[in-house]
């Protein structure tokens, strides 16, 4: 056994294991934290393909920003696991319908792969020689497939301001500083000096 | 078995363990530096007492540290609250698995170097929430939630910084990087000057993404008492401590790769070219370090609303301009590194 194989299955073990534990711990928090080491895994099995710049972006997009928020969002939940499981068979059919066509789609992989090993071997750009694969994808990714990119970035920027839309909220009442108007307070506008009557004070009607 | 896989391990197993003491033993100096330089500027001695100048302070500390008893709180997650730590000082060490601290002297001198070392750092968040969920307590929940917010708003600001040196440079390795800045002009090429507003914004996103004064909200003493470290005690704290202080020498040999030519002497010429490129690289640690240090004694904390502002209002509409104009100057003018 040499060392790829060794690392293959080192990776691949863990990355089963811990998605088992993501569906299988009764803690939503230790879920996250098990999809985090899924992921980093996965970054692993990149790694040994030669993907490294895929597995980097894996981990900077997925468990450095994807999961934070995640994990933000599920400590803050109070989740009730009684009122979780009463849902149950009601989406039972919609998750099974899920669990079917991944299942199908895995068998597919799998069967074309055993049927006819050169498909997977035939990527449909070829892998320039002597190059970073970094390099390698930028070519491609911005001349060949540039509608298909920029595409892809319209779709993020209308999910992005789809969620600003429905949260944002304006409420009355409350008070904002706005830090260009205090910085641009002079002695001028921020301060009068008077000169005050002993014993008479400040006139009433110009305070 | 294969002997040379064996004997390629224990090469490299040898190499990371010199660069761990060599760092831990800095680190320790770096320490006392930063309390030093605090206290000097508040007109105190800072510690004094152990060892001549108090030298031997940061390892009466760990000491300490190890001696005590580690408690851990009724009702805490206790695997996770003694994880958490561990994610963070481990984390922080695993960066410098890709630093080359002079030329060729990098135990992994990956092509993604940079790539890396972002996200190993981007991970560091992991060991603040984790502890502060973990503590099962208001204040450290307060406290990561604050970090969690924070870190992840500058790296953005940083990884378009990153960005705009690897437009000038052509290449994700950190040794390239660092090549790319040797030039006959010696320190006046570095990338600090053509690059002056970047490497401003890198400083401040550094100070924000290692948690250092004035950004230090997580921690900070006088709302939260000590943020997300509030039920730490003994070792798992000193693990939080180091992992700080891990990642802030990350951070500042980063500055150092990016903007100040990494190991490489301020001009190539004859007295500056004797000296080894680690010292070099060592020497410009420690001014970054300085900095660090001196806005830690005289910069007032920000207040939280402010800081978030500085993220996203300032540094990313301004970073992001920034990878825009410099390409933009790089393709018209042909500077653009050519492959």
């Amino acid at each position: 056994m040499n060392a790829a194989a060794a690392f293959f299955y080192l990776f691949s073990g863990i990355t089963i294991a811990s998605a088992f534990m993501v569906v299988s711990s009764r803690n939503p928090v230790h879920s996250v934290l098990f999809l985090i080491l899924a992921f980093v895994n996965a970054a692993g099995l990149f790694l040994l393909l030669g993907a490294e710049f895929l597995a980097m972006l894996l981990v900077v997009v997925y468990v450095g920003a994807v999961a934070v928020l995640f994990l933000f969002v599920v400590m803050m939940l109070d989740v009730d696991f009684a009122e979780f499981r009463q849902g149950f068979l009601q989406y039972l059919p919609v998750g099974a319908l899920i669990g079917l066509i991944f299942a199908v789609e895995l068998l597919l992989v799998v069967g074309s792969w055993v049927i006819d090993p050169q498909i997977v071997r035939a990527p449909v750009a070829a892998i320039p020689a002597n190059i970073s694969n970094t390099e390698a994808l930028g070519r491609v990714l911005y001349t060949q497939y540039i509608y298909y990119f920029q595409a892809a970035g319209l779709v993020l920027l209308v999910a992005m301001i789809g969620a600003i839309v429905l949260t944002l909220r304006e409420r009355p009442g409350v008070k904002r500083q706005s830090i260009p108007q205090q910085n641009a307070r002079t002695k001028a506008t921020a301060m009068e000096v008077r000169q005050v009557q002993s014993h008479a004070g400040v006139p009433e009607e110009t305070v | 078995m294969n002997w040379d896989i064996v004997l390629d391990l224990a090469i490299i197993l040898g190499k990371s363990l010199l660069l761990l003491i060599c760092l831990l033993v800095f680190i320790a100096y770096i320490l006392l530096a930063d309390r030093k330089i605090w206290a000097a500027v508040q007109l105190r001695r800072g510690p004094n007492v152990v060892g001549p100048f108090g030298l031997f302070q940061s390892f009466a500390d760990l000491l300490k540290f190890v001696f005590k008893e580690p408690i851990i709180p009724a009702s805490a997650n206790k695997g996770v609250f003694l994880l958490a730590p561990l994610v963070s000082c481990v984390l922080a060490l695993a960066a410098w698995a890709v630093i080359p601290v002079a030329e060729g002297w990098a135990i992994a001198d990956i092509n993604v170097g940079i790539l890396y070392i972002f996200a190993i750092s981007s991970l560091g968040v992991y060991g603040v929430i984790m502890g502060g969920w973990a503590s099962n307590s208001k204040y450290p929940f307060l406290g990561a939630l604050r970090s969690a917010a924070q870190m992840v708003s500058y790296e953005v600001s940083i990884g378009f910084v990153i960005i705009t040196v690897l437009l000038c440079v052509g290449s994700l390795n950190l040794s390239a990087i660092v090549e790319a800045q040797n030039t006959s002009w010696g320190m006046l090429r570095w990338y600090w000057l053509p690059l002056f507003p970047m490497f401003v914004v890198f400083f401040i996103s550094a100070l924000a993404e290692t948690n250092r004064p004035p950004f230090d909200l997580p921690e900070a003493e006088s709302e939260l008492v000590a943020g997300f470290m509030v039920e730490y005690s003994s070792t798992p704290y000193l693990l939080y401590m180091l992992g700080e202080y891990v990642a802030i020498m990350t951070m500042c040999s980063l500055t150092t790769i990016l903007f100040l030519g990494g190991w490489l002497p301020p001009f190539p010429i004859a007295p500056f070219t004797w000296l080894p490129g680690v010292f070099w690289f060592a020497l410009k640690i420690c001014m970054v370090f300085f900095m660090f240090a001196m806005v830690k004694a005289f910069v007032p904390r920000y207040r939280y609303d402010q800081l978030m502002r500085l993220g996203w209002k300032v540094f990313l509409p301004l970073s992001l301009v920034s990878v825009v104009v410099v390409a933009a100057v790089l393709q018209l003018t042909g500077w653009a590194p050519v492959h």
